[in-house]
């Protein structure tokens, strides 16, 4: 009983962090409680580019306790039309770099764990192991496949966004709900992918996105309303029109069906977008 | 007959959703397809009959981030 109250005790947010997250506990459902599970919680960015900046800033102004941000990327300037975590004095700059510099002026009480590599098949368990919520805001089918893939493996709850030309799409898997295979079994062939760099991509539209994809995250963590499970919600910016499109679990997923023919992490042999673009 | 695919109006001589899916070209992977708004698995593509005024949604899995 008394180490139940001391863990309660150091648990508890101190009187300017009442006051920094006060929209938030005020809120109908989310209260202290909700708060206090983000300030515990440890969110892991696959990517802070388009998807993954605006992603980032919502969750360390939410007081999100540990985001990991895994990217082994450099800024370049064709970024900045979209990358709003990284600014042009950061050009040549690895983003982790921008990225932990920037969030804890944002929000001291959010820690950052740099991982300035690419996620790949040798270390996507390991990484994936250590987090409560996987962001997937990666630039290529190799990475979202691996996000998800490991995600499945190990249990976890995760966000897998895209985007493309003047659309994007995502959807949220927690344990039991459908996966991303179970939608796109595998990727497309290399001459069908549209990178953003072949086919160009609106760049406000990262934002709407990769704000939504925090919104699921920050969701799953306070324990509040309903999440995309068993859905993929696709936005089009020419006709503003958002679609929700449902997909059960597949018995057929090659992952999470009846018979899964994928029972350890793989990356794919080939990279449909190279890891190394712009 | 009369479909409609992405919020446009489309003739086609196709009668089941692989024969739409052929008639269009559409690759093997990264594609899914939804009537109203249900997916429909690949497997179920052949026995899924199409019909007047359908509205079929086609959606690639897109890349970027
Ligand atoms: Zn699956």
């Amino acid at each position: 009983m008394k180490e139940l109250l001391s863990s309660e005790m150091a648990n508890s947010m101190t009187r300017e962090q009442m006051h920094r997250y006060n929209r938030h506990i005020i809120l109908d459902g989310f209260g202290r409680e909700g708060q206090e599970r983000l300030l515990q919680s440890r969110v892991l960015l696959v990517g802070v580019g388009g998807l993954g900046s605006p992603a980032a800033l919502y969750l360390a102004a939410a007081g999100v306790g540990t985001l990991g941000i895994v990217d082994g990327d450099n800024v370049g300037l064709t970024n900045l039309q979209r990358q709003v975590l990284h600014t042009t004095p950061d050009i040549g700059r690895p983003k982790v770099d921008s990225a932990a510099e920037y969030i804890p002026r944002l929000n001291p009480d959010v820690k950052v764990e740099k991982h300035a590599f690419f996620l790949s098949e040798d270390n996507a368990m390991q990484l994936v192991e250590g987090y409560d919520f996987i962001i997937d805001g990666s630039d290529n089918f190799s990475t979202k496949y691996l996000v998800n893939d490991a995600c499945v493996m190990l249990g976890k709850a995760c966000s897998i966004g895209g985007i493309s030309r003047y659309s994007g799409q995502l959807m949220t898997h927690v344990p039991s709900s459908a996966c991303y295979r179970c939608l796109f079994p595998e990727p497309p062939a290399m001459n069908d992918v549209e990178t953003c760099a072949r086919v160009g991509v609106l760049g406000s539209i990262a934002g709407m996105l990769g704000t939504m994809q925090a919104t699921e995250c920050i969701k799953y963590l306070a324990k509040v309303g309903t999440l995309l499970t068993d859905t993929l919600l696709t936005f089009d910016a020419l006709t503003m029109e958002w679609n929700r499109l449902h997909f059960p679990q597949n018995e057929d997923c090659p992952l999470c069906g009846k018979k899964p023919t994928i029972t350890e992490l793989k990356e794919y042999a080939f990279q449909p977008c190279s890891k190394k673009k712009e | 007959m009369q479909i409609n695919v992405n919020n446009k109006p489309l003739t086609t001589n196709a009668t089941s959703l692989a024969q739409l899916a052929a008639e269009l070209a559409l690759p093997e992977k990264g594609v899914a397809v939804a009537i109203g708004n249900k997916m429909v698995p690949r497997s179920l593509w052949d026995e899924t009959a199409l019909s007047e005024d359908m509205h079929i949604t086609i959606i690639k899995a897109a890349c970027g981030g």
